[in-house]
């Protein structure tokens, strides 16, 4: 700040408070909801403040049999299928993103550069624009239903590649001398020196690459029918179509509550390796 | 690019890029070209056979009103969404930069909702929103306004912009914030010596040079609201009431999931391809021009 100006404080953290309370509403709304027993939650207005049933949702949200007159995975089922494939995509994208940045700067090849390339343009085909055709190659490799066909189809990256390139490029070519003379083979240097000297940048991008896996949406509703592999965030759609018949809220909005948890705390426990993953890998 | 000193020749690299090339060509490249080729197809109503028709489906798509309407409804969308989480951003970011102690909190409160999934974003406000139930219908009677985005189309468009704005105030927030906060503290000292006050240092000094983060900021917020906001439409309308909230995202998946019109949701397709093409073209021209800025 460079003068004092009482009035202009107060209104900046007035409406920095503003700001941070509109931003929370929702999340508040939904708290509040998944703390109130079945009945209140049916009468209007809604309540704003907490009721006393939480621990009593959240036992029956995560071990109950869901929404009754559905057929549903119980939400701890769900929220292990989540875990999985969030896992799997970030540490899968990480893996063959490190090896492919590894081979592009550190080797000359034929067709290094169409490599690189090929790896480009997986930057412009997002999975909306190829739903169908995509949806056809998983079925036809028989991975409908699985841990692989939800995470494998979505772990090429272009953005970890090219993250890691940078990264690479940094690294002085001193150390590759170095560590040749003193007889390094190429994957000892990767293990011993490449991967030491890119541990935040691997933690950043982890942090990012577990959101975007966690949150999955559109592609779990397509290859998943079987219900115990459902992940959590997919089944909010169905529980929601449900509470047309069964308007079970608390139970819906504490299943809510339990699929946006986890990569929030993600968020705020890792902020600084959250803001240099999204700042990093923003192509 | 690569490296003076290298590792000899050997299969070695080849073996460390295949899991990648791999996976590219069989989920990305193979089904990015069978869109690309099926687009070219019609079926016949049974899907028993199909002739090939070069761009009859493209042709199709551009005589229906119902496409263009879509593709005009996404443009409205995206610039909306565009306008208010990064005019929303903007504003926080410009008071939080004020701030001397508890800079860092007020981000930690402001940046979260980026890790919520669209599809919850939605859940969370279709449950505020509910017509016989939620809080805000409740409070909006009093004022004379009857909410229901099942019926109302414009109520419901506002709906799926207000959410999809809410889960992108905090990524704008954030550049917004690390741009104003690598500003030269000198600069604006100076001009504050001159006798500018708060608001005409805010027009004059940090807004234009900001500039090439909005301009960023605006390119990936066009990307967010054309292809992730599939769950929040999915979540709140579904597309309805009478296709008022329908984008092009949402009627590929409609068309060619629940339609089966697969010739024209693979056209589509083709259309949203050369779509991010282009902004990923505009994105890394800029991007090359940021870092000589």
């Amino acid at each position: 700040m460079v003068e004092q100006r009482p009035f202009v404080t107060v209104l900046t953290h007035l409406v920095l408070v503003l700001g941070v309370i509109a931003i929370a509403l929702p999340v508040w709304i939904t708290f509040v909801a998944a703390s109130h027993d079945e009945i209140r939650m049916v009468q209007t207005p809604l309540p704003l403040w907490p009721g006393t049933h939480l621990w009593e949702n959240l036992t029956q949200t995560l071990f109950g049999t869901g929404l009754s007159g559905t057929q549903t995975a119980p939400v701890w089922l769900m929220l292990t299928n989540s875990l999985a494939m969030a896992m799997m995509i970030a540490v899968g994208k990480i893996a063959i993103s490190l090896l492919s940045a590894f081979a592009i700067v550190y080797f000359k090849f034929p067709f290094r550069m169409a490599c690189f390339w090929l790896i480009f343009i997986t930057l412009m085909l997002p999975v909306e624009v190829r739903i169908l055709p995509t949806f056809e190659v998983v079925a036809n490799l028989g991975m409908l239903n699985s841990y692989w066909g939800l995470s494998i189809p979505l772990i090429a990256s272009a953005t970890a590649t090219f993250m890691f390139r940078q990264v690479f490029l940094t690294i002085p070519d001193e150390m590759l001398e170095s560590a040749r003379i003193d007889g390094a083979g190429p994957m000892r240097f990767f293990w011993d020196i490449l991967l030491p000297l890119s541990r935040t940048n691997i933690a950043a991008l982890f942090v990012i690459l577990f959101i975007y896996g966690w949150n999955q949406y559109l592609w779990p509703l397509l290859i998943t029918t079987d219900p115990s592999m459902t992940t959590i965030v997919m089944s909010i759609k169905q529980m929601l179509e449900a509470a047309e018949q069964s308007p079970q809220w608390n139970i819906i909005m504490m299943t809510a509550l339990l699929a946006m948890l986890p990569p929030i705390l993600v968020v705020i426990a890792m902020q600084k390796l959250f803001v240099q993953g999204l700042t990093e890998t923003d192509k | 690019m690569l490296k003076r000193v290298h590792f000899p020749p050997s299969l070695l690299p080849y073996l460390l890029v295949a899991p990648q090339v791999l996976i590219t060509l069989v989920f990305f490249i193979w089904p990015a070209s069978q869109a690309l080729y099926q687009s070219f197809l019609i079926e016949d109503a049974f899907g028993l056979s199909s002739e090939f028709v070069w761009f009859e489906n493209f042709t199709l798509l551009w005589d229906d009103q119902i496409y263009i309407d879509t593709f005009w409804r996404t443009a409205f969308f995206s610039v909306a969404v565009a306008v208010l989480s990064m005019s929303t951003a903007l504003i926080l970011a410009g008071f939080a930069e004020r701030v001397v102690r508890g800079a860092m909190v007020y981000r930690t409160l402001l940046i979260w909702p980026y890790a919520v999934a669209p599809v919850l974003a939605g859940a969370l406000w279709v449950f505020m929103f509910n017509p016989t139930l939620g809080i805000f219908p409740y409070f909006l009677e009093f004022v004379g306004v009857n909410w229901n985005h099942y019926l109302n189309g414009g109520q419901a468009m506002s709906l799926v912009i207000l959410v999809a704005a809410w889960k992108q105030v905090a990524y704008n927030f954030l550049f917004y914030l690390a741009a104003m906060q690598s500003i030269p503290k000198t600069v604006i000292e100076a001009a504050a010596i001159d006798g500018a006050g708060p608001i005409k240092r805010f027009t004059t000094i940090i807004l234009p040079l900001i500039s090439p983060t909005t301009f960023f900021l605006l390119v990936i917020n066009a990307v967010y609201a054309f292809f992730d906001t599939f769950g929040i439409v999915h979540a709140i309308t579904q597309g309805g009431p009478a296709n008022a909230t329908t984008i092009l995202v949402y009627k590929v998946f409609s068309d060619g999931f629940v339609g089966l019109d697969l010739g024209g949701s693979a056209a589509q397709s083709v259309i949203l391809m050369v779509l991010v093409i282009s902004m990923t073209v505009v994105q890394f021209r800029f991007v090359e021009r940021r870092v000589e800025y």
